[in-house]
């Protein structure tokens, strides 16, 4: 009963979704303001219908609903309540229906929180956003029901891919979702934008918070999927360059271009078609991915379930979508033209500069992940692009980038003087020789690599403090006391800005550490072996049989000491798990992790000896990893609380703008 | 469809439980062992898809890994490892492609795309450079130049270069 | 200023250039798993297999280069495809004349055994490659795979997976037929 109410509500929505399409934009066209006032109830009642519909699968998941095929096929009613829950999105079926149901909320927000928005503006964006949401309803009506019955119903559900039975991977989908799905309203902003044929600062600053949401939960989502593969899969890489990582990275990296541009849009009145053309990218590249990930076209460890038929859906999807709104963007976007001049050597100029090598990166991983495809339809050879090719190619554009940073951030708007800047910067350039110096006498031996990689990260760090302290503190007239007394008075966006720069240094230095410094050693060896990794020597002190709730697993208890003192460092406890439902195996590292990195023990396979496989590792730097991405989800809260308080300014600064305007006589 | 799912999921699952490279196929050497795992990281495991063989745990992989040693013990080269593989899997087991003809555009390709995106910006840059120049007069452009400027210190004293929003260029030129 | 707005059409473009990739791609209905042999119109390689059955002869390169177009089967007892496949190779050996020889991939010899004697015998010898090595100088990577040898010793075909009737219908079959003329 509750599944076909499910079922119906998916149907519902698809109807309002209809009306919210049409009306409010016939309403805009005609500048009927009843009609255009429909869309944010619409919106509204979108959501309401689609989260009955998100309950209703939940409610099958949750009771172990077993006449509803889709919950046979991914349940279990052994299965921890958590991942009862997670499993709801933990496939095709359900992952179509949270992507429906962020959209709408996404709807739902702009029609509650959009309220200063010009009329036709706001009818229009939501317009946008129910063609996408009604475009993806039809698909998952047609092909993709989650909620098709099964009669007579089994007793048992064939379970979840135990590997997803995890709390980190049961968190990530929807975060990486709303990040994703949330790109959708900065381009519906964008394409209403094209429509109405006026881009300014003022839509600028609307679109930005939206984008910046977005982008916060993207970056949570991205980095809570790299934490689970670092410690789920159990030899500790934490970024594979597989398609579908790929898929949500290439997103990322065109939003963050996006957040960028639209600063200057809304500062300077200029790189507007740019900016427009981001936000189509950025969104553009989202549905990419999904399409990607769901019809088959590549290969991929993790990808759903491939069929053809859903494959030329989500294509023809694209095609309306992506083509419609390029073909939009070919015909409208001429007739923007920019404001402000700056010089090249300017803030303005450092966020091209940022753009350009943000947008080469994000085509690299994208020439990369298809180039395979693209060579196989023309040619009938079959390559693969690994690793070592994004190694090669995309790390030395983030390289530049990082260090160009460092100044960029410290330029002045419109022209800024390069000598000037260095100048303000020499004390960072110091203190990067210094962290250098000293991490090439640690690691020079081991790789001169990580040195270059470490050096980076001391110079963003460096450059973005020396860049806080001298926005506080411009002159030697202001005393230090005043300095950090005028920190607290920093508006959050500026503290936005230097928390997510330094989140990218925190970044750097984790991930130089994580794949140029890591130790390991794999041996094989019983319970009281003693192995070396480094300065550590790892013991195996036991091997236990232990039951959990649906798995039953062999777990090693290993007890790290210092090599040299034999200090007591830490006890470890490395599982191996076999889920009863489909006889699955997953390793459970054991891990330590303190500032300086971590000591991570997997316990592997039994030998034909009696002993165990054990895997042990030390590896330097690797929570930064994870502190850089909160600095950088930080960061964006910091930014978005910031333009919670200006959500009411737009239509003052707009007219205030104007009316400035006005003065000029180039007007 | 489910079949190919839970296919899907078996391939990856049984990919993964015991991982990769296994004590007892190690070399005693450490310089060539070392070799071997270099190898091995950038050779793909053909049936697991996206997975080096240095961490698959597919039997083939094992294979490939035991393959690679025998070969490195017995004296070839890193190059010369993997054209024995390329010469039964193709190109496609390497996952670092080889430089050649079908491969150009993507190697060139990120140089590629750098330089045009320079180009574009720095067309648009003169561009309108040019645009500016024509639209307002010398004299003109350089009092609204001057203007510009003083009402820049004016707002500077006001607050940071760029912490608040509304401090909007006053002299930007609206289409 | 035409050629500035031509400027903005070159995201339509490019990104129509792309679907049509996908759509290709898509369409073509190939299994993008399905890794393309290194060898084909390449001599097989050099092997000299044990027989299954002790006293039998075994299989080696020699065996490919009598003349006329041969077919060789990888095959285990543990792969599950392999049964699923198995009666078009007795339809092929038995109706359509063919000589297939059968590659026995990391199998036990008894288990072997058990799977031809309960499923027939469609192989002129069975090589047993019980550590896979001879495989890898095949460039296998599943089983089952099927090939076909020409005259002269040279791969021309590689399939990989389960052969279906279509594979024989269109592929193999007149394949055969070419090489034999």
């Amino acid at each position: 009963m509750i599944a076909e109410l499910g079922h119906f509500a998916l149907a519902l929505a698809a109807a309002v979704a209809l009306v919210q399409a049409v009306v409010p934009m016939l309403g805009a066209a005609r500048g009927d303001g009843a009609m255009m006032a429909a869309a944010a109830p619409a919106a509204l009642v979108q959501f309401g219908v689609l989260g009955i519909a998100f309950a209703a699968l939940m409610h099958a998941y949750i009771t172990s609903d077993f006449s509803v095929l889709n919950v046979i096929e991914n349940s279990h009613s052994l299965k921890p309540l958590l991942y009862k829950v997670a499993g709801t999105w933990g496939n095709h079926e359900g992952s179509l229906l949270l992507w429906v149901t962020v959209l709408a909320l996404f709807g739902a927000l702009v029609a509650v929180f959009g309220r200063n928005l010009p009329p036709s503006l706001k009818a229009r964006t939501l317009s946008v956003q129910a063609l996408i949401t009604l475009g993806f309803l039809v698909f998952m009506l047609l092909t993709s029901n989650p909620f098709a019955r099964v009669f007579p119903p089994p007793i048992e559900g064939t379970d979840l891919n135990p590997l997803l039975q995890d709390p980190g991977l049961a968190f990530h989908p929807p975060m990486l979702y709303v990040g994703y799905v949330g790109l959708s309203i900065s381009f519906s902003f964008a394409v209403a934008a094209l429509i109405e044929g006026k881009v300014d600062a003022a839509w600028a600053r609307w679109v930005r918070p939206w984008t910046l949401l977005a982008w916060t939960f993207l970056t949570a989502g991205i980095a809570l999927g790299s934490w689970w593969a670092y410690y789920e899969l159990g030899w500790g890489g934490f970024w594979y360059w597989d398609p579908v990582e790929n898929a949500s990275f290439m997103p990322w990296l065109a939003a963050t271009a996006l957040l960028h541009s639209a600063i200057v849009v809304e500062k300077r009145d200029t790189l507007k078609s740019w900016t427009i053309l981001l936000a189509i990218i950025a969104f553009g590249l989202s549905l990419i991915g999904t399409f990607l990930v769901r019809s088959g076209v590549l290969t991929s460890v993790h990808a759903f379930a491939s069929d053809p038929d859903r494959g030329i859906f989500i294509l023809l999807l694209l095609v309306v979508a992506i083509g419609g709104s390029l073909g939009l963007y070919a015909w409208r976007a001429p007739g923007l033209q920019g404001g402000g001049l700056f010089r090249p050597v300017s803030r303005e100029g450092a966020l091209v500069l940022n753009n350009l090598l943000l947008s080469a990166a994000a085509a690299t991983v994208f020439v990369g992940t298809l180039y395979p495809l693209f060579l196989e339809v023309l040619t009938d050879d079959k390559i693969s692009v690994g690793p070592p090719y994004f190694n090669l190619t995309f790390t030395p554009i983030m390289g530049v980038l990082v260090i160009a940073l460092g100044v960029g951030a410290m330029l002045p708007w419109k022209r800024g003087d390069l000598g000037a800047v260095t100048r303000r910067l020499t004390v960072a350039c110091v203190v990067t020789a210094v962290l250098m110096g000293l991490a090439a006498l640690l690691y020079w031996q081991r790789s001169a690599l990580a040195v270059a990689g470490l050096g980076m990260a001391a110079w963003l760090a460096a450059a973005t403090l020396t860049q806080l302290w001298q926005r506080v503190r411009p002159t030697a007239r202001i005393g230090v006391g005043e300095g950090v007394r005028r920190m607290a008075g920093l508006p959050r966006a500026a503290w936005g800005m230097t928390l997510a720069h330094l989140g990218v240094a925190v970044i750097v230095a984790g991930a130089t550490g994580a794949s140029l410094l890591t130790q390991e050693t794999i041996s094989s060896g019983g319970p009281g072996d003693r192995f070396t990794v480094g300065d550590y020597a790892f013991t195996l002190e036991s091997v236990d049989r232990v039951a959990g709730p649906n798995y039953a697993a062999e777990r090693g208890t290993f007890r790290v000491t210092d090599a040299e003192t034999g200090d007591e460092i830490a006890t470890l406890h490395g599982e191996r798990r076999r889920y009863v439902a489909g006889g699955q195996e997953t390793t459970e590292a054991g891990i330590r992790s303190d500032l300086g990195g971590d000591l991570y023990a997997v316990l592997g396979q039994p030998t034909d000896d009696g002993g165990w496989t054990v895997r042990l590792y030390r590896k330097p730097l690797v929570p930064w990893l994870w502190i850089g991405s909160g600095l950088l989800v930080l960061g964006g809260l910091f930014s978005l609380s910031d333009r919670r308080l200006r959500v009411g300014a737009p239509r003052r600064s707009g007219t205030r703008a104007g009316g400035v305007a006005r003065t000029q006589p180039a007007e | 469809m489910i079949r190919s799912l839970l296919l899907a999921l078996a391939v990856v699952v049984a990919a993964l439980p015991a991982l990769a490279v296994q004590p007892d196929e190690m070399l005693d050497d450490p310089a060539l062992e070392r070799r071997a795992r270099e190898i091995s990281q950038d050779v793909r495991c053909l049936v697991c898809q996206n997975q080096s063989i240095d961490e698959s745990n597919a039997d083939l992989a094992r294979d490939l890994r035991v393959l690679v040693r025998e070969r490195v013990k017995q004296g070839d080269t890193n190059q010369e490892v993997r054209d024995y593989l390329v010469a039964r899997y193709g190109d496609y087991v390497l996952l670092k492609p080889p430089f050649g003809l079908s491969t150009l555009l993507l190697w060139a390709s990120p140089a590629l795309l750098l330089l045009v995106g320079a180009l574009a910006v720095f067309l648009w840059f003169r561009g309108r450079g040019r645009a500016s120049a024509t639209q307002a007069g010398g004299a003109e452009a350089a009092l609204s130049a001057e203007e510009r400027r003083r009402l820049d210190r004016l707002l500077a004293g006001e607050d940071g270069p760029e912490d608040d929003g509304s401090g909007r260029d006053p002299g930007d030129r609206r289409a | 200023m035409i050629r500035s707005r031509l400027i903005f059409l070159i995201p339509l473009v490019l990104f129509l250039v792309l679907a049509g990739y996908f759509a290709v791609q898509l369409l073509s209905g190939e299994d993008p798993r399905a890794v393309p042999s290194a060898l084909i119109d390449k001599p097989a390689p050099d092997f000299d297999l044990p027989g299954l059955y002790a006293g039998e002869p075994g299989f080696a390169t020699a065996d490919l280069k009598r003349g006329g177009p041969v077919l060789v089967n990888v095959f285990a007892s543990w792969c599950v495809p392999c049964r699923a496949e198995h009666p078009l190779l007795m339809r092929l050996a038995e109706e359509e004349g063919a000589t297939i020889f059968g590659l026995n991939y990391k199998d036990k010899r008894a288990d072997a055994k058990g799977f031809i004697e309960e499923l027939g015998n469609p192989y002129a010898r069975i090589g047993f490659d019980g550590e896979g090595r001879v495989a890898i100088d095949w460039g296998v990577y599943g089983v089952p795979e099927t090939y076909v040898i020409d005259g002269s010793g040279r791969i021309r075909y590689k399939r990989v997976g389960p052969l279906q009737p279509r594979h024989l219908e269109e592929d193999i079959l007149p394949l055969l037929e070419d090489l034999r003329s």
